[in-house]
């Protein structure tokens, strides 16, 4: 019928498939490649040909210090996202799902700093820290106590993971209040009838019935700690001090813009995104049981029959 | 007997809640609080001059003062960094929208041999992140003599963010059933007049999410921006000057608090007119699971 005659899939398709080929497949590729290769420049002389230097950019990972410090920092932030952003989330989900005025009110507050860029926000958070007469010191001096080095060797990485998890609270608590309203109320009448306290309905009936939507926030809150960048690059760019505040996206950047070191930083990029693969299908397997599993598969026959 | 036990029990438990609600009012308030003061922080200082600023933040400006804006626009050309941000990020959306609708109604009308190949490949790019492919990328734009201009940056924050839009809008044109299609057909509609004269208007509820997410995105990458139009300044997008503002007028703390006020107050006025839009679109893709 309509769709029977084949041509004009070619002009709907290929404009995006194009795009995709060129600025993500091939790049993704090449850079692969590349991580094999000593390059010189990113683009090749004429007549210059990349030295084959084999694996000796992914030996170098496993004696690089500074890498180990970025992954440190990475797996670190990918913990205390899970615990802070989707925890924080979920306690101010629950109580405001209890509530009835407000709700609202509450929804557009604790989001709004989703929608600010990481880069004004540490602009804004570096404003608190400075050492001189930054906000924080001021309130220490109005105690009478001495000012503190906030993004100094101790306390920068702490430093940079407040605003980092603060602003993204508000994104996790509206998916988990999404889960949370579309929870049946008559489960929770059923509960209460039944003598069980609001605090156990919680542990009883919210957790196991939240328990998809968990996974999707745990999924994304640790891959996106894997893409940190801008704000650790604002508060404390290059790493400082000495390199202690990398995460494994800023030490990529520096080392391929900073220090021109280009086939190095692809091999990094690349164990991003064996890390991302290697996170998100591990939390997949922490969090799926059998049931789910069946469910799951069941879902993507459905879906094969649909298309 | 039973049932005037039960009331009472009813009633005690109401009491309990409601004492328990001011506890729950005052924890989210709190929070609530938190989100909120240091942009309203931000805004108080950014009218003090530098020096009352590293005096005194939490008191209302003594003498109120513009200058830190005169400085903000006239040194930095906020505008101009405004209008940068606005050619980059509307020519994204734009083209996500367009190219995300093209493929999802290739792969959701047509039966092909490679569709589910496609489909997976399309998946599978969500893995790549800007990092896996921004030198061989940056490598291209430098081979086509364009690194440095707008168009640098446009092109890979398309591709970036086709493939999720592209999986947002596929599973919205599933839902739509084909009978007005074939109706249209009958009429003798040919395909091109069926996708823009139903298909698209039919689409613009997942319309406005792609153009929202890829708009902020876009708006708020700091990575691209500064690896393609570093050191060419009258291009410079909002985020890449807000940066060289930090590292370069740090010390200027009335200037840093104007500029921060400079961005976050548009983007506050179009979150609060366009809220549940907005919050729909950044949390689409993870609701849908």
């Amino acid at each position: 019928m309509l769709y029977k005659k084949k041509w004009p899939l070619f002009l709907f398709l290929v404009p995006g498939l194009l795009f995709l080929l060129v600025f993500l497949y091939i790049p993704f590729v090449e850079n692969i490649k590349n991580s094999f290769y000593e390059m010189a420049s990113v683009v090749k002389m004429p007549g210059q040909e990349f030295e084959f230097i084999g694996i000796d950019n992914y030996k170098r990972l496993f004696t690089d210090p500074d890498i180990r410090v970025a992954m440190a920092n990475t797996l670190k932030m990918m913990v205390l996202t899970v615990i802070f952003e989707v925890g924080i989330a979920f306690v101010l989900a629950v109580m405001v799902s209890q509530i009835k005025k407000l709700q609202q009110l509450f929804r557009t507050v604790y989001f709004f700093p989703v929608v600010i860029s990481a880069t004004a926000i540490g602009l804004l958070f570096k404003l608190f820290y400075n050492y001189n007469g930054g906000m924080l010191n001021q309130i220490l001096e109005a105690l009478g106590k001495e000012p503190v080095l906030w993004l100094g060797p101790e306390l920068a990485f702490a430093m940079i993971c407040v605003p980092t998890l603060w602003s993204y609270i508000g994104f996790y608590f509206v998916i988990l209040l999404t889960g949370l309203s579309d929870i049946p109320d008559d489960i929770y009448e059923a509960a209460s009838i039944d003598g069980c306290s609001k605090f156990k309905q919680v542990f009883y009936i919210t957790l196991p019935s939240l328990k998809p939507v968990f996974f999707t926030s745990v999924t994304l809150a640790v891959t996106g700690a894997l893409k940190v960048f801008d704000l650790p690059w604002v508060l404390a760019p290059n790493g400082a001090p000495q390199g202690l505040t990398h995460f494994l996206g800023t030490y990529m950047y520096q080392t391929a813009y900073g220090l021109n070191n280009y086939d190095y930083a692809s091999t990094q990029a690349l164990l991003i995104v064996v890390l991302g693969v290697v996170v998100s299908k591990g939390v997949g397997m922490l969090t799926a049981d059998k049931d789910e599993k069946v469910a799951a598969k069941a879902k993507r026959a459905r879906a094969k029959g649909v298309a | 007997m039973d049932v005037t036990l039960q009331l009472e029990k009813v009633h005690r438990r109401k009491k309990k809640i409601s004492a328990g609600m001011i506890a729950i009012y005052a924890v989210l308030i709190f929070w609530a609080v938190l989100t909120i003061f240091p942009f309203v922080w931000v805004v108080i200082n950014s009218f003090k001059p530098s020096a009352e600023v590293l005096r005194s933040s939490f008191a209302l400006p003594q003498e109120f003062t513009l200058a830190n804006y005169q400085n903000a626009f006239g040194k930095l050309n906020v505008l101009n960094a405004y209008k940068n941000s606005f050619i980059i990020s509307g020519t994204v959306t734009i083209g996500v929208m367009v190219l995300a609708s093209l493929m999802s109604f290739g792969l959701t009308r047509y039966r092909f041999r490679g569709k589910e190949f496609i489909r997976s490949m399309i998946v599978a790019s969500l893995m790549f992140p800007a990092f896996a492919t921004i030198i061989p990328v940056y490598k291209m734009i430098i081979q086509w003599e364009m690194l440095g201009t707008p168009i640098a940056v446009i092109l890979p924050q398309i591709a970036g963010n086709l493939s999720f839009a592209t999986i947002v809008m596929t599973g919205f044109m599933q839902s739509i059933p084909l009978e007005m299609e074939e109706a249209a057909y009958m009429e003798g509609a040919n395909v091109f007049q069926v996708f823009a004269k139903i298909i698209v208007p039919l689409c613009r509820p997942s319309l406005a999410t792609v153009a929202i997410f890829s708009f902020l995105w876009s708006y708020n990458d700091l990575f691209v921006q500064k690896i393609m139009i570093a050191g060419h300044k009258q291009y410079y997008p909002v985020c890449t000057l807000l940066e060289e503002i930090s590292s370069q007028y740090g010390t200027d703390f009335g200037l840093m608090a104007a500029s921060v006020t400079i961005i976050v107050i548009p983007v506050m006025i179009v979150y609060i007119l366009l809220q549940k839009n907005i919050i729909k679109g950044l949390t689409a893709g993870a609701v849908k699971g």
